[in-house]
């Protein structure tokens, strides 16, 4: 599988494109992704490897310092109590949902081509939230009493008080992990079963006996399948809501204050819609260098590129219009303050920051009214960067810029990141690509058990003997019949 | 060859395997599963297996979560500790639906997960069809038919040679 040539020959928009080209069967489905795990580790992966294993002890020194000296080692203080430590969880946590819209609700909604990129997806929610997560922790100053947090009896006998967001976010958050984990190993159990009966097969003992352990003994019955497939449902079901409502929380956090700037209603739907256009941000700034390297093309398709880049631009549309609509509100409410923050967001001390935001979130997506420039995985990349960049200026702008102006002008001030703000901010991002390559090395990438229940073949009354050839045009493939039939 | 389990053949495509299984419910087995790569749409009804039932116990787990958090928020902030704050009286209500809703999700979820592995008596990492010679590509390109042996139409050899004249390969009678 060296020189892979996808040919984007003109197609006949209404008909569907396939979800699987070349000319793949079930079992050359499994080598593909099988194959990223079994073969010899790439000297690529050592060297990422190696720099995420280093951005992530420096997270934990960084932590270590923080913890033994105090907050004060970071640019917190009033009037901006609230630094990069929210930005940074709020960006991450936000990143977290492209996976739960890819698996959950796209799932709901018969998005068949979401089984190629769910699995990776999920994988990035879980290690995003993960990332998230170490922020609030590490924010509350004393993190040793860091358990008041949940409803546990402590020495004070005083519960957790029910009424704050930030407590909500406890429950949010935690949740949210839980379930995403869930639906994540849930999905997995048939592919490690793959792993392990490839495995068994080539004589890998101890690497049949782990993924076996993990597999719980899965052998495909279809009894066991009924019960799996409502089970996923399910979880797709409670999974949907419960993204929406994640992050609806965590934009609760800012608009249950009293603050200009924070205290709108329109912050939880605006949020949301951040959310998902900063995770297919991500999604596409890890998939398309894995698609390349790993060889992927012909399961990740530009058909799938393409839609993830729509979303792009619908989900960026729509934040602009909530920075428009932001606007619109505060001069409609007519309160000074409220005009005041936003006039100040565009063109007070924060002003590069505020439109840094806007180039990246309004106007890179519009390049994806064009076809040609969506199924461009360089453009493609480049602009993902952007998104990833804009939304985390958009977390830094509602943050900073609504704060640093306090109520008294005598308590104005500037906010300046320290050093150690920004290391651990990339110390993060180490933790996150420890985890993800380690994924991408030892676990199934791609839902192989899904992939193949959306190819052709899988319909029962698909018939003998015409599998395989759809749409493609590569190499010829064990003498099947049907080049290029269409369905 | 004292105590079968079954007799497992396999089948190269899904189509195969469906109408191999209308053919085996249709010849009156009752026993019977098939073991596929990926769940094969309509092949419960082929096989004569009913739907699943997890949804009820997941509307359980679900309504015990909303009873517990709305339980524990009202005793904590209400009833041992009352805590008055943000203008609200110690219990209000609509302060209290986040937290209901993400313990309504938790609990759902787990019932989902672990209802799912308790209806399938999952983990079990032994099981007899795993001493089938190609059951290994069950998980990549093979689909399998097993009929038990306390399916009572079962006969060692009338159920191989049924198993071989509907197109199956590699049919074994598995020991228990």
């Amino acid at each position: 599988m060296t020189a892979i040539t996808v040919i984007d020959e003109p197609e006949n928009p209404l008909r569907r494109a396939p979800l699987v080209e070349g000319k793949n069967d079930f079992a050359s489905v499994t080598d593909i992704v099988a194959r990223v795990a079994e073969n010899k580790t790439p000297k690529g992966w050592y060297l990422l490897f190696g720099i995420a294993i280093a951005l992530l002890l420096n997270l934990g020194a960084m932590i270590g310092y923080l913890i033994f000296t105090g907050v004060g080692v970071w640019g917190n203080n009033i009037p901006v109590g609230w630094g990069w430590p929210i930005v940074n969880f709020v960006f991450w946590i936000g990143i977290g949902h492209a996976g739960t819209l890819i698996s959950a609700i796209l799932f709901l909604f018969r998005q068949k081509w979401r089984t190629s990129i769910n699995r990776a997806s999920e994988a990035m929610t879980i290690f995003a939230v993960m990332a998230a997560g170490i922020f609030p922790a590490i924010h509350v100053g004393r993190i040793w009493v860091i358990y008041w947090v949940f409803p546990l009896p402590n020495q004070m006998s005083l519960w957790p008080n029910f009424k704050s967001p930030l407590l909500w976010d406890v429950f949010a958050v935690s949740t949210y992990f839980t379930v995403s984990a869930l639906f994540w190993f849930v999905g997995l159990i048939p592919d490690l079963a793959t792993f392990r009966d490839r495995a068994a097969r080539a004589g890998r003992t101890v690497a049949a006996r782990v993924y076996g352990v993990f597999a719980f003994g899965w052998h495909g019955g279809n009894r066991h399948w009924i019960h799996y497939e409502k089970a996923y449902l399910i979880l797709a079901a409670l999974s949907t809501p419960l993204v929406l409502s994640v992050h609806s929380i965590v934009s609760f956090d800012f608009a249950v204050s009293l603050l200009p700037g924070w205290h709108t209603t329109i912050f939880p739907p605006y949020f949301v819609a951040g959310a998902i256009f900063s995770g297919f941000g991500m999604v596409l700034t890890l998939m398309i260098p894995a698609r390349k390297w790993l060889g992927l093309h012909e399961l990740i398709t530009l058909n799938h590129l393409d839609n993830i880049a729509k979303i792009l631009l619908l989900t960026g549309t729509m934040v602009g219009y909530a920075y428009g609509m932001e606007f619109f509100i505060a001069w409609y409410s007519g309160v000074p303050y409220e005009q005041f923050a936003f006039i100040n967001r565009a063109t007070g001390p924060y002003w590069w920051a505020y439109w840094i935001m806007v180039s990246c979130n309004v106007i890179s997506p519009q390049f994806f009214w064009f076809r040609s420039l969506r199924r461009n995985p360089t453009v493609l990349f480049i602009i993902s960067i952007f998104v990833n960049i804009g939304m985390w200026f958009e977390r830094f702008v509602i943050t900073v810029t609504s704060l640093h102006r306090d109520f008294l002008p005598s308590s104005w001030g500037y906010f300046s990141p320290t050093i150690i703000d920004v290391l651990t901010y990339v110390g993060s991002f180490g933790l996150f690509f420890t985890f993800f390559l380690l994924f991408c090395r030892f676990l199934p990438i791609l839902a192989i058990s899904e992939i193949k229940g959306v190819m052709p073949e899988a319909n029962p009354h698909h018939g003998h003997g015409d599998h395989g050839g759809h749409g493609g045009h590569g190499s010829s493939h064990k003498g099947h019949s049907g080049h290029g039939h269409a369905h | 060859m004292s105590n079968p389990w079954g007799v497992v053949a396999e089948f190269d495509s899904a189509a195969a395997i469906y109408a191999a299984a209308e053919k085996t419910t249709g010849h009156g087995y009752t026993r019977v599963d098939a073991h596929t790569p990926f769940p094969v749409h309509g092949l419960d009804h082929a096989l004569k297996q009913g739907p699943s039932h997890l949804g009820w116990i997941v509307i359980c787990c679900g309504a015990l979560g909303i009873a517990l958090a709305q339980l524990m928020m009202w005793w904590m902030n209400a009833s041992d500790y009352p805590i008055w704050v943000s203008g609200k009286e110690p219990y209000a209500w609509p302060s209290t639906v986040p937290v209901t809703f993400e313990c309504m999700v938790l609990l759902s979820a787990f019932g989902a997960v672990f209802g799912m592995f308790g209806l399938n008596k999952l983990p079990r990492l032994h099981h007899p069809i795993f001493a089938h010679s190609t059951i290994g590509r069950v998980t990549d390109d093979r689909f399998f038919l097993s009929i038990e042996a306390t399916d009572p139409k079962f006969d060692r050899r009338a159920t191989v040679t049924f198993l071989e004249s509907i197109g199956g390969k590699h049919v074994e009678v598995l020991e228990d």
